[in-house]
């Protein structure tokens, strides 16, 4: 590749990133450390009934007894969990009725995010709940939600006014036993989404939250719980950007997502948070428990993800297919340049008769950055006719990062049809050529292969999704071929 | 630990006694060796189902057993015994081990000739010192694994093959491991295989038994290919069902190598192979083959690694199993791709049959790369028969039990129908018929 080609590479990896900057807003915060106290006082703060007390103390007691986990293909420093704010709230927060009653200083952030909070974002079709800093601000298009039953709430709103709808499925999926980071979550989360879809609903629009870190040193532990009854169906959006930091915060959200006979749940995520600069500084620490629960028959849970932020990202977005005929799905793109580190993929949990998994994982790395695929497909003994297909392709950019797969297969079945493949493969030369000579710059290039290569992929996303995707990647990435 | 404390001492004790039978050769280097061998093994702890390498294979049962060493046993076996595993008596080169022991009498044509020595590792300590100190311990280090330790620290026997430059070796070498016993023993074979460049050999080794106890192998070989050497190493595991089998092969390959290996398991109840090769220098090739066929209890897990360590190196491998009853099996593959190690060409596949519903299976067939202009595969499969192929089969006039039968031993049977030497590829083709003949 000659220089002025390299030059240009080059400066497009330098990108900086473009979305850190900080709002400056009244916070009011806990302070910091964790203990009891601090728990009482995030549950009184959101003002919770005695039981969801109860639980947080469980979980906290808990998590006492739990180490660190230290499995995970990546490094970094502990978290100290002594160091950390658990609870902030923008501090003016009297019920608003409007959007005009919404700090203006916060619509501009949502405006640089482009959340489509005003009215012209209305035609997207896009209902929003923007969670800033824990508490959610504002909600938009609840009443035409409402009337068709579904709830589509902050989390913390939920607890107060669907008390026997969360008592029943909070923890139902990822218990606060389940691991580390959902121990401290359960403990410690002050919000996050809520969405219940009553039996034989169609949600008629994508649901989407914000979730954004701003307060310097607040550790985000959101908790997501969808439910969706018979025969609902809900697509449901999550994309993160965060301010640039310098210190590592911590994400360490959990998501829950439950699927009674014949419903349907489409997750579908972007994360491109900060992921520290070029040396490695800074970052997002993003630590996620999702798992979702297919305990109808015929039910279908499809995860998608599009990582291309955080420095360390750690998550397995999981399906137990409990019901008969029920269908798990993961899709994922995962992008990791400079010193970032990933160690992502799925677990598919096979239990029920004639259940099917997908999964099409798609890694690349750049910089020397490390980006793991690990995965389980795991076949129980009584699960007849179970189906599952995996794919999970890496691609290395430049010669200094790694692509790692550690897939598990546990079959226990013999009507079990299980399938496993991996590729690991570059950018040819050959490919490259071929398109400069056909009059496109080497930039555009990579970008497009790049697409190509993940199409499998960003076709599984809404629309406005799949936009946002390609341009992700292309600020994430494309720049580090050389 | 207290409960693996007992077998600890026991086998110190037969360390003691092994020390006793030495004579002058105490002071040799090579027992400073079984020594520092004895003390990490009594540093290091036995791995249980928490250690991720051992994740799907408890052997807390091969640990609660009482083993002593090999040499202690009392029973013998004669040539009527053990000639029925003869493939080719004629033509190849045998050498037996009876419980551990050398049996001069079984064996044949083993002696040395110009630039191939082939004998007992007990005489090639003695004749050829320099060699075996050269060798032993390069590639199989004792630090990182207990049961490596432990049979280093038993080296006394095994078989030696020195193929010098220039040379082939056109006779195949069989090697059996022959255990005749009831009582719990452990034989700790130690096989050095060294083939100088642009040498080639075949060397097959087999493990068979005589009687159904609960002994135990714990083999360790340490093979290496000079510049241009080939070696087909064909590995034919079918120990008693009673027995466990710990093997442990560590290949390491110079320039444009050629390693080629075949790994066969029928018997045994709890087996463990690792296979780990790596390539120190470009050019080179290896092909990893292997089949297990369990049923009963049987667990039998293989673990390789492949390290492609420099550049231009290619490696293919393939494992297949069918497994019934309620055995399990594991299948762990890892292939590093290290940072230089650019136009690598690897290839891994996976593929189990089950064929009943107790069976289980485990794999994980495992990726690590650092290089980028590379072409690495890997792909695991678990499932039933083709539909389509059995009902062709039917349409031909086949019945159920016949086409099932011919299509699982054609699956099997893919692994081994490219042997070279043809007495073992028709050996090892009616072993597998039936043990199918016998399982389905």
């Amino acid at each position: 590749m000659s220089t002025t080609e390299t030059n240009e590479i080059e400066k497009l990896a330098n990108q900086e990133y473009k979305y850190g900057f900080v709002t400056d807003i009244e916070t009011d915060s806990a302070p910091k450390g964790l203990n009891e106290d601090i728990i009482a006082l995030i549950s009184k703060k959101k003002n919770e009934p005695e039981w969801m007390l109860e639980y947080r103390l469980k979980a906290y007691r808990h998590w006492l007894k739990m180490e660190e986990p230290e499995w995970p293909n990546v490094t970094y420093v502990k978290p100290d969990f002594q160091d950390i704010i658990y609870y902030s709230a923008p501090k003016q927060r009297p019920k608003l009725n409007s959007l005009d009653e919404v700090d203006p200083e916060l619509i501009k952030t949502f405006e640089k995010l482009g959340i489509p909070l005003d009215e012209q974002k209305v035609f997207a079709g896009v209902a929003v709940d923007a969670v800033f800093d824990s508490v959610s601000v504002a909600t938009t298009y609840k009443a035409k939600l409402k009337e068709m039953g579904i709830i589509f709430c902050p989390m913390s709103e939920a607890i107060q006014e669907h008390p026997e709808l969360v008592k029943k499925y909070l923890g139902s999926v990822v218990p606060y036993t389940d691991n580390f980071y959902a121990a401290l979550n359960s403990a410690v989360f002050t919000d996050g989404s809520f969405a219940f879809i009553p039996k034989g609903v169609r949600c008629p629009m994508e649901l989407s939250t914000y979730f954004r870190i701003n307060a310097s040193n607040t550790g985000q532990f959101e908790r997501t719980l969808i439910v969706a009854e018979d025969s609902a169906y809900v697509s449901y959006l999550e994309g993160c950007t965060a301010p640039m930091r310098d210190e590592n915060q911590l994400h360490a959200a959990v998501v829950e997502l439950v699927t009674l006979d014949n419903a349907e749940i489409k997750y579908s995520t972007i994360q491109n948070w900060y992921a520290g600069d070029k040396t490695g500084k800074g970052g997002i620490y993003n630590f996620v428990t999702k798992r979702g629960l297919c305990k109808g028959v015929n039910s279908k849970i499809s995860w998608t993800q599009v990582e291309t932020g955080s420095a360390i990202t750690w998550k397995y977005p999981s399906c137990v297919l409990q019901g008969d005929n029920s269908i798990g799905e993961f899709y994922s793109v995962a992008v990791t340049n400079n010193m970032q580190q990933a160690d992502t993929g799925t677990k598919m949990i096979h239990i029920g008769h004639n259940t099917r998994s997908t999964i099409v994982s798609k890694g690349i790395s750049a910089g020397v950055s490390n980006n793991t695929y690990r995965g389980l497909v795991r076949v129980g003994k009584k699960a007849n006719n179970a189906r599952n297909y995996s794919q999970c392709d890496s691609l290395l950019i430049g010669d200094k990062c790694g692509a790692h797969t550690f897939p598990y297969l546990e079959v226990n079945n013999p009507t079990a049809i299980i399938e496993h493949e991996a590729t690991t493969s570059k950018i040819g030369e050959d490919q490259i050529f071929y398109l400069n000579q056909r009059g496109l710059s080497t930039e555009d290039a990579v970008n497009m292969i790049v697409n190509g290569y993940c199409k499998e992929v960003f076709r599984e996303l809404p629309m406005e999704f799949a936009v946002e995707a390609q341009k992700l990647l292309s600020v994430s990435l494309e720049g580090s071929v050389g | 630990m207290d409960k693996n404390k007992d077998i600890k001492e026991l086998l110190n004790r037969g360390f003691t006694s092994l020390e006793s039978r030495l004579n002058g050769g105490a002071k040799t280097e090579l027992h400073e060796y079984r020594k520092k061998a004895l003390n990490k093994f009594n540093e290091l702890r036995f791995p249980t189902v928490k250690d991720e390498e051992w994740k799907y294979t408890n052997i807390q049962p091969v640990i609660s057993k009482y083993f002593k060493p090999a040499a202690d046993a009392t029973a013998t076996a004669g040539a009527g015994d053990v000639e029925k595993f003869f493939i080719n008596r004629n033509d190849f080169i045998h050498l037996v081990f009876v419980n551990g022991k050398f049996s001069e009498e079984l064996s044949s044509g083993w002696k040395d000739t110009k630039g191939f020595k082939v004998s007992s590792l007990k005489s090639a300590i003695k004749n050829h010192p320099d060699i075996v100190s050269k060798y032993i311990g390069r590639n199989a280090a004792i630090e990182d694994n207990i049961f490596t330790a432990l049979s280093s620290a038993f080296i006394e026997e095994g078989t030696f093959i020195y193929v010098e430059k220039n040379t082939a070796v056109e006779k195949p070498v069989h090697i059996f491991y022959v255990t005749n016993s009831n009582e719990e023993i452990m034989n700790a074979p130690r096989n050095l295989f060294i083939a100088g460049a642009n040498s080639q050999i075949k060397i097959i080794e087999s493990y068979e038994s005589l009687s159904a106890g609960a002994y135990f192998t714990n083999v360790v070989s340490e093979i290496f290919l000079e510049e241009g050497a080939r070696i087909e190493h064909i590995k034919i595991q079918d120990e008693a069902l009673s027995a466990f089998h710990i093997s442990r092969t560590e290949v390491s390959q110079d320039k444009s190598s050629n390693y080629l290996s075949y790994n066969v398991d029928f018997g045994g109840s709890i087996v463990r192979n690792n296979l780990h090769t790596r390539f120190n220098e470009s050019g080179a090739e290896n092909d990893l083959r292997g089949l297990y066929l369990t049923s009963g209890e049987q667990l039998i897990d293989n673990h390789t690694r492949i390290d492609h360590a420099m550049p231009h190196c290619q490696s293919h491998e393939l494992y297949k199993g069918v497994l019934n009853d309620n055995s399990r099996a594991v299948f762990n593959g890892k292939v590093m791709v290290y940072k230089d190690a650019q136009k690598t060409n690897a290839i891994q596949e996976n593929k189990n049959l089950l064929l009943s519903e107790n069976a289980l299976v485990n794999t994980k067939p495992q990726l690590e790369i650092f290089a980028d202009d590379v072409k690495c595969t890997h792909g695991a499969t678990v499932g039933q028969l083709n539909k389509d192929s059995l009902f062709y089969l039917k349409s031909r006039g086949f019945s159920q039990e016949t086409a099932l039968r011919v299509l699982i031993f054609a699956f099997a049977n893919d692994v081994v129908h490219a042997i070279d030497i043809v007495e073992i590829r028709d050996y090892l083709e009616k072993k597998i018929a039936e043990k199918l003949a016998t399982e389905l």
